[in-house]
């Protein structure tokens, strides 16, 4: 098959912005300007109003869709859903996709040179929170010229950094898409992130972080870590129907080096992603992931973080995701209902577990279009076939 | 819109806070949103509806009516409505009672198995009742709950449930004189308005 039949997003190209302004991060802390690096897909139409945010997840970076070469094998990682003629419709929006600040894909984050030592930042690089990413966000949405996004949109880690725009920028979006997400961790929950960080701790090529000094790289633990997240974002079934207990090598009868399909997979997942992340980026995500919780400034009131919110909210879980459980977007939408916000929502049927958020689940894509497709029409203006009725009837 | 909905449009003050159970494409949200300035949220658990719902921009939330309304706080609705899921429903009672704890009233329509077609089913051919409104066969009903005026009268009654307005219509969903001579005979629908303990 051709590229071009395939994909006719074709290829993209990562574009920089660079943020020379001081940044004062939540904690405190002064960052001497950043940079983010970005992809767009579709046209900004002449008012500005056609955009749509898209927040990465944990190790997602700013390339959602099209390929970066025609040699590439891959292309973005929700390529699936943002496209022409896809449910986030690139021939209608233009979507911004960008590498959050402390990412390891072009943005500013560990691996850069901190300006006031000369030296790479190393494990001295700020704790970023959620705010801190929503913040950088709106800054990349000013130099864009976007003063409000039709959309913003993001699964587990990205649909937090939605519901957060929702809350601090309310005037700067019209929706909300919040897939496979959660207003705060869960205590299972972070407990697995605290696994994935003792896992690259602990290996003693971390260096207390600073592994590139010496030219190191704790891969053993960026793998162990991995293949916890793995397991995590699967559903028992969809790993029986995806493996079983297929054995990939070795033999029973010999009752030597077995090795499971499953356990091939992990290997596989693992160490292919100790070549395309950064430990200390994964530290830095996970914990962003586990201080996520905006109804602690309310006294644990999730209600009272939501009344001054605007947005119209599309809140969708998966009923085998158990890391970001459907419970856990219930409760999303019933602080919603309290608040009297504007809120749909669905639990989409899926064997996938938590990855499903990524994948054309044609129930889960036609939803997301439908939502998109009104949402645009309302905030254009553009009356509904039945409104149209009503008006020629009266 | 379908004849029973705008009767119950009807009874919906403007600006109301409307929760509708089983809510369908959301035609009645989407009418009384544009009509009334209704704030409102639907259940419902049919993909398709849900759907529909989103491209009408009905707030409408994937819900079982079996597991509750436990998610709604007391008193947070001006009106909840039911229309005909009062009988495929497995706890009516509960959820009636639920109902009329998340609103400050409620209405309930269903249809009534003490319809004189039904009866004449059943007494003269011995069968269970097929008819426009319950058209499955009893294998295959999603009605598990089927009662008549009468047997739901009898609830509000045990209940202590103000049964504020009672309009019986018949198959089309209009009024008739003939129908209040013994709605129990006549009415194939009824529409309960009903607030809380007397």
């Amino acid at each position: 098959m051709k590229r071009s039949e395939e994909n006719i997003l074709g290829v993209v190209e990562p574009q920089l912005y660079q943020h020379t302004a001081p940044f004062l991060l939540q904690n405190g802390e002064l960052l001497h300007g950043y940079e983010l690096v970005f992809e767009t897909y579709g046209r900004l139409n002449a008012d500005k109003s056609n955009a749509i945010l898209i927040c990465h997840a944990l190790s997602g970076h700013h390339h959602a869709a099209g390929f970066h070469s025609s040699e590439d094998a891959k292309p973005g990682w929700w390529d699936a859903c943002i496209g022409p003629g896809k449910s986030i419709d690139t021939n209608q929006f233009f979507v911004l996709s960008l590498n959050n600040l402390g990412g390891c894909h072009g943005s500013t984050g560990p691996n850069s040179i901190d300006p006031s030592t000369g030296k790479i930042f190393g494990p001295n690089f700020p704790n970023v929170v959620v705010k801190d990413w929503v913040a950088s966000q709106a800054h990349l949405a000013d130099h864009l010229g976007i003063q409000k996004f039709t959309a913003v949109i993001g699964g587990s880690l990205g649909g937090m950094q939605a519901m957060q725009w929702s809350i601090d920028f309310p005037a700067r979006l019209y929706a909300a898409v919040l897939i496979a997400s959660a207003a705060k961790l869960s205590a299972q929950n972070i407990a697995f992130n605290e696994i994935a960080r003792q896992a690259i701790t602990t290996d003693e090529d971390y260096c207390a972080g600073d592994y590139q000094q010496f030219n190191k790289n704790p891969e053993k633990g960026l793998m162990l870590a991995r293949m916890v997240g793995h397991v995590t974002y699967l559903s028992e079934d969809g790993m029986k129907a995806k493996f079983g207990r297929d054995v990939k090598s070795g033999d029973f009868e010999q009752g030597a080096d077995v090795e499971f399909q499953v356990e091939s997979y992990l290997h596989y997942q693992g160490r292919a992603f100790t070549q395309y992340f950064d430990a200390n980026t994964y530290l830095l995500m996970t914990r962003a992931l586990d201080y996520f919780d905006p109804a602690r400034e309310f006294d644990g009131d999730l209600t009272r973080a939501l009344e001054n919110t605007t947005a119209k909210f599309l809140v969708l879980s998966f009923s085998t995701d158990w890391r970001f459980s459907p419970e856990r977007s219930q409760e999303i939408v019933d602080a919603l209902i309290r608040a009297k916000k504007n809120v749909a929502s669905a639990t989409i049927e899926s064997e996938h577990g938590h990855d499903s958020f990524l994948l054309p689940i044609d129930r889960y894509t036609k939803l997301l279009s439908a939502f998109l497709q009104r949402s645009y029409k309302e905030l254009e203006g553009i009356p509904s076939p039945a409104q149209g009725i009503d008006e020629v009837a009266s | 819109m379908r004849g029973d909905l705008e009767l119950i449009a009807t009874l919906i003050n403007p600006g109301a806070r409307v929760l509708d159970l089983g809510c369908g494409e959301g035609e009645l949200l989407d009418h009384l949103q544009r009509d009334k300035r209704v704030n409102g949220y639907g259940l419902d658990r049919d993909a398709e509806n849900i759907r529909t719902c989103v491209s009408k921009g009905v707030n409408v939330i994937e819900q079982d009516l079996d597991e509750g309304l436990d998610n709604f706080v007391n008193g947070s609705f001006d009106m909840v409505v039911m229309t005909d899921a009062l009988q495929a429903v497995k706890e009516p009672r509960e959820l009636v009672r639920d109902m009329l704890r998340v609103g400050e009233e409620c209405i309930v329509t269903f249809p009534n198995f003490a319809h004189w077609r039904c009866r004449a089913q059943l007494a003269l051919k011995g069968v269970m009742p097929i008819s426009e409104q319950l058209p499955h066969s009893w294998f295959d009903t999603p009605n598990i709950h089927l009662c008549t005026f009468a047997d739901f009268e009898q609830l509000c009654v045990t209940e202590s449930i103000n049964i504020i307005q009672r309009r019986v219509v018949d198959a089309n969903h209009q009024e008739k004189t003939f129908i209040n001579w013994a709605p129990n005979f006549f009415g194939t629908h009824a529409f309960y308005r009903l607030g809380k303990s007397v």
